[in-house]
């Protein structure tokens, strides 16, 4: 883990803020987000619906519908290329090829029209250049790299024809067709059966170790996270609030919310009779939030000043960094601010 | 899929059995009769006229007769015009029809179809409001406005194309043309708008979002991954779209006199010419039942998920 952590990144992204114009007004989906991705690491980014996971890598493939959406600022540094200002022709070489996406839901990303083969082949003809028959036995090996059985046959069936988690397989076998550097995954297995997302997250983790390739792994399921991630970025309300390597985040959460996130896991040693742990409340609108923690209405250390300013990260370790005001407080006292709970 | 089609073409027959069959006793329920004038006939010269056609038979009987004609590809002596059969009728009329019908459907088809597509891709911009409000005007004006009004730029302003009339003239195809236009507006509009919906639609599908993130140009993902989609709701509506069109606009015909079914529609029903009214039932049913036909199997062909069995 620390080899992945000490090399240079391969991704930067810096304060990438992304809006999305409403009538109600602009929704501020993500604001302000920095993290690195290296070389062969898993990062996990976890939060509820609407934390900003999805937007946050749809931002950073240029991939968010505009209207009403539209990346306003930061950086994202793909080794020396900022992908906010290369050309679309530019990013086009790079999607699918060197940073490819697996989504949500099976059922609906493949298109239903079009033959798994048609699917498959273009993609590796568009960034290999390769014959359309070289193509084809390049899209067999991938199928049956993700474990589909019989893929000579099966590539020429439809999406309808294959079941959820095959489906998700063929998209995976899709993403790392080319080799990508950066296997983006939203979610790849919440829409599936639980014994299949066993078989899905292992497919994703054997073939990402085979080809080296780093993985952002969006989730909303800490066992997801634990199972697999190097590295976790905890998202609330398009705000990174606490990042740090798995072990250190489930053994010692800083951040009230992500205390919150892992407590509210339900525990096989815990007494049945109690009741399961939640936050309070409800996410906050993300139209006109204040310069606040956006966190405080539902946090339990709650002070004054989480109402009035946004914490600046806090790097607590190399690996570690919080956007709390706790841990602020040596600026706290300065400010005389922290006795006043 | 070829049993499907095969026992699907044989469903077609019975379709029409009932079709010809309801429509011939509703006919008959109507007031008035081809031979009712305001000046009442003579007794003995109606009962005679009643004698030729067979109308002094008991109705079923009528029924069966006419049913045996049908059968032997006849469609009946023209209760008014007592000189022609029905066929002759029909049949001279429908190829000006069809022609006219099919050019107007293809410019509709094609015009639609482009409108609706660039309108979705320009979504809330200047190309998408022009031709969205090109298609309310045509929807909303009807044929006998918009002709006149092009009859007028075209013909007697500019004097580009004749008034009216049919091609096989001194005038060539250019007949033709400006009633085609006129009939094609109204289906255009409808294509357009239907287009633009859908292709919105599909836009919107997590499967354009693969395809985008698999870094396709926009010109692949709209014509590979979008259309075939998008252009399904088109093709249905095809099928009564056609069947109406290549019978026949009254209105269109009637204004740059073309010789073709439309009138024949309106004609026999006031004469209460049965046979007349029957041939024209036929026929239309007829091409919309084959049309609806057709349209089941290009379904099938565009979208692999439907299987007939």
């Amino acid at each position: 883990m620390s080899e992945k952590v000490l090399s240079d990144p391969i991704l930067r992204v810096r304060d990438l803020q992304t809006h999305f114009k409403t009538d109600a007004g602009v929704v501020k989906a993500v604001d302000g987000v920095s993290f690195d991705l290296h070389k062969g690491e898993t990062l996990g980014i976890v939060g509820e619906s609407g934390s900003g996971k999805s937007v946050t890598n749809l931002s950073l493939m240029r991939l968010i519908p505009s209207p009403p959406g539209r990346i306003v600022g930061g950086e994202v540094m793909f080794h020396d290329t900022d992908l906010m200002s290369i050309s679309d022709r530019e990013m086009r070489q790079i999607r699918g090829n060197r940073i490819s996406m697996i989504f949500q839901d099976p059922m609906t990303s493949l298109n239903p029209f079009l033959r798994v083969s048609t699917q498959l082949i273009e993609t590796i003809r568009l960034h290999q250049g390769l014959s359309k028959r070289a193509a084809r036995a390049q899209a067999v090996e991938m199928l049956s790299m993700v474990g589909i059985p019989k893929p000579e046959a099966r590539i020429e069936q439809y999406p309808h024809q294959f079941s959820g988690g095959m489906r998700q397989r063929v998209m995976i076998a899709m993403a790392l067709s080319c080799n990508p550097e950066i296997l983006i995954a939203d979610e790849p297995t919440t829409a599936l059966d639980v014994t299949i997302q066993a078989q899905i997250l292992e497919i994703i983790q054997r073939l990402a170790d085979e080809l080296g390739t780093a993985v952002i792994m969006i989730t909303h399921d800490l066992g997801v996270v634990a199972g697999m991630c190097d590295n976790v970025a905890v998202m609330y309300a398009g705000k990174i609030v606490e990042k740090g390597t798995t072990r250190e985040l489930f053994a010692d959460p800083k951040h009230p919310y992500t205390k919150g996130l892992i407590h509210s896991v339900p525990r096989l040693d815990q007494d049945h009779q109690e009741r399961l742990f939640s936050i309070e409340g409800q996410p906050p609108n993300l139209i006109g939030l204040p310069d606040a923690c956006p966190f405080y209405p539902r946090c339990d250390s709650v002070m004054d000043i989480c109402k009035q300013k946004y914490p600046a990260s806090e790097d607590l370790s190399a690996t570690r960094a919080v956007n709390c005001w706790l841990y602020k407080e040596h600026e706290n006292k300065e400010a005389g601010l922290v006795e006043q709970r | 899929m070829t049993q499907y089609i095969v026992r699907r073409f044989l469903g077609l027959f019975p379709t029409l059995f009932i079709i010809i069959t309801i429509s011939f006793f509703i006919i008959r329920v109507a007031p008035g009769g081809p031979f009712a004038r305001e000046k009442e006939l003579p007794p003995q010269v109606l009962e005679n006229i009643e004698k030729k056609y067979n109308m002094d038979e008991p109705l079923l009987v009528q029924y069966g007769m006419y049913m045996y004609d049908i059968i032997r590809g006849d469609l009946g002596p023209s209760f008014r015009y007592m000189d022609r059969d029905v066929n002759y009728y029909i049949f001279n009329s429908l190829p000006a029809s069809m022609l006219l019908g099919l050019v107007s459907l293809s410019i509709a088809l094609v015009l639609g179809i482009t409108s609706g597509v660039v309108s979705a891709l320009r979504q809330n911009r200047l190309a998408d409001y022009l031709s969205m409000s090109v298609a309310v005007i045509g929807i909303s004006v009807p044929l006998f406005v918009i002709g006149p009004v092009l009859m007028y730029f075209l013909s007697i302003r500019l004097q580009l194309l004749p008034t009216s009339g049919w091609i096989g003239g001194r005038n060539g195809l250019k007949p033709l043309i400006m009633p085609a236009i006129t009939l094609a507006f109204p289906y255009f509009a409808y294509i357009a708008r239907l287009t633009r919906a859908s292709v919105i639609e599909v836009l919107r599908s997590d499967y354009i979002r693969t395809a985008r993130a698999k870094g396709l140009r926009e010109s692949v993902i709209i014509f590979k991954h979008v259309l075939k989609g998008a252009l399904l709701p088109v093709v249905s509506y095809l099928g009564p779209a056609f069947a109406g069109i290549v019978t026949g606009s009254v209105v269109v015909e009637q204004i740059f006199r073309v010789p073709g079914l439309g009138r024949f529609f309106v004609q026999s029903a006031f004469n209460r010419d049965y046979t007349l009214i029957m041939g024209t039932v036929i026929v239309f049913s007829a091409i919309l039942i084959v049309m609806n036909f057709l349209v089941d199997i290009v379904y099938a062909l565009l979208d692999p998920r439907i299987s007939y069995k």
